[in-house]
């Protein structure tokens, strides 16, 4: 499956991308809408109360390295103080709750990832709050990144093992992005021009955690990949393509990640995790 | 390729890592069900990144989580070690080289009450999914998706005919399967994996089967949350 088919089926049959992906879990897995409607709420409920759960009071890691800024990040913003809008703001904050959430062992929903699992979450239920959506708009636009990372996986790869944080932020911001488009009323076309361009804004990103753990920096990268994926979604919208077609943007994305060394894959052996205060925090967690 | 979109998004699970925390309770809960649901004491042996990393990723909590029969999206994986010791289940963890074995493998040495003891090894591959690759000492590969049959028996000829013309006779199909003989006590071991669920009594007619020593059925591992959680 690649965007080109897909899109020019979604054209033949006169359906969005969600659409599409109702039907394909119906022609290869045998699922009933309603059933994969089912199962689509259930992640959205998870994902709703992760967007929240560490607004509503600091939550600390396991480890104890990180912790708090979700919730101090929306104080700021509450007071009227952020120097984005309502929804680029509100979106970062619900992209750090989720990551906040998911780093304290908390309940999560894996996006393509754990590492990544804010970014989706935190585009989705800022468009609810800015704007007016039904829920079922709302399992569609889900459905829709499903499927932008069913390409993404056959072609290239979701795992920051093997393609670095581009795989896992990179693929999430690209989701997310197509994602608001659908949301926004966009044709299937932009949502993947929208998927494109956030791709092309987040390739060759490593991935470098402090200590190995899923926190520094990737709380703070699903704050910035939701950003990416507003971004991109705004420019399709407007009209603006991606020179370079979606596909070979993924196939570009899966080159530079085998060309990326093993330090740089999740082995915390290079970028961020081997700086001094990489170490030095590394230390305090394993001892020397 | 993947052929669902449920197996780009989710699990629903509790964090922070889908392969260490999520793909490491599933390896417990498989170990728990290998083992007859009879875990008394477990020693946990831990290879590359999760010998390396387990304490900052809870992968030690959902272990443990898994071998009390939870599943990846319990809260209380958070709390596994002090419900562990309400239950009674003793583990320890032994960081070690298991070998040329995927960097994510854990080996379980597990006691029941009953004093048996078995031996799993298996693997968490990426985004929570994970592969049983050693049944006491048998070969096997088992993703938790459909049922496997385990037997040890009689290292003569008609056994495993029997077994398969008994599984015929119910219109099971076999997937997947290994005989592995031992030349010491003349056992040998076999591994089925097989398309269907099968009727109760399954397991209860192949121990019928002259030569059979022991019959372990396991089913698909099922983790769906209640509707309301």
């Amino acid at each position: 499956m690649d965007a080109i088919t897909v899109i020019e089926r979604c054209r033949q049959e006169e359906i969005s991308l969600g659409e599409l992906a109702l039907r394909l879990e119906g022609e290869q897995n045998g699922a009933s809408p309603d059933e994969v409607l089912d199962r689509v709420e259930q992640m959205l409920v998870v994902m709703e109360r992760a967007a929240h759960e560490a607004l509503a009071k600091p939550v600390r890691s396991v480890s104890g390295l990180t912790g708090g800024d979700a919730y101090r990040y929306d104080q700021y913003r509450k007071e009227g103080r952020s120097i984005l809008g309502e929804a680029a703001s509100m979106a970062m904050a619900f992209a750090l709750s989720s990551s906040e959430t998911n780093a304290a062992m908390g309940r999560i929903v894996a996006c393509p990832t754990a590492g990544s699992c804010g970014i989706l979450p935190a585009a989705l239920f800022s468009m609810a709050h800015t704007h007016t959506f039904s829920r079922r708009q709302l399992q569609d636009a889900f459905l829709a990144a499903g499927v932008v990372g069913m390409i993404i996986d056959e072609h290239a790869s979701l795992a920051g093992a093997q393609g670095g944080c581009q795989a896992e932020c990179g693929s999430a911001a690209a989701m997310a992005a197509a994602a608001v488009v659908q949301l926004m009323g966009g044709s299937p076309a932009q949502c993947f021009h929208a998927g494109a361009i956030a791709i092309k804004n987040m390739l060759g990103l490593v991935c470098d955690p402090v200590a190995g753990l899923v926190e520094i920096p990737c709380i703070k990268r699903n704050a910035g990949g939701v950003l990416q994926a507003l971004g991109a979604a705004d420019l399709a919208l407007s009209g603006v393509e991606s020179y370079i077609p979606f596909d070979d943007t993924v196939e570009a994305m899966n080159r530079v990640g085998n060309a990326m060394p093993a330090a740089l894959r999740e082995t915390a052996l290079g970028g961020l995790a081997t700086t001094a205060s990489g170490k030095e925090m590394r230390e305090r967690i394993y001892g020397a | 390729m993947p052929n669902s979109i449920f197996d780009i998004m989710g699990p629903i699970m509790i964090g922070p890592s889908s392969s260490h925390t999520a793909g490491a309770a599933r390896l417990g809960k498989m170990a728990y069900k290998l083992s007859g649901g009879d875990v008394a004491q477990a020693d946990i042996y831990l290879h590359g990144s999760f010998a390396a990393t387990y304490r900052g990723h809870g992968t030690d909590k959902a272990l443990v989580a898994g071998l009390l029969n939870l599943s990846p999206w319990d809260e209380r994986l958070r709390d596994a070690f002090s419900l562990a010791e309400e239950r009674g289940l003793s583990y320890r963890f032994i960081p070690t080289d298991l070998g040329d074995v995927h960097p994510n493998t854990v080996r379980f040495v597990i006691t029941g009450h009953n004093g048996d003891q078995s031996e799993i090894m298996g693997s968490s591959i990426g985004g929570g999914q994970v592969v049983v690759s050693e049944i006491d000492g048998l070969r096997v590969r088992f993703t938790g998706e459909r049922p496997i049959l385990i037997t040890r028996h009689a290292d003569t000829p008609g056994v495993i005919s029997a077994i398969a013309t008994l599984l015929y006779e119910r219109n099971i199909n076999i997937g997947n399967m290994t005989v592995n003989r031992s030349r010491q006590d003349h056992a040998a071991s076999m591994y089925i994996e097989i398309d269907s669920l099968c009727q109760e009594d399954l397991t209860s007619r192949i121990r019928q089967i002259p030569g059979i020593l022991r019959v372990k059925l396991l089913l698909p591992i099922e983790e769906r949350l209640p509707a309301q959680f």
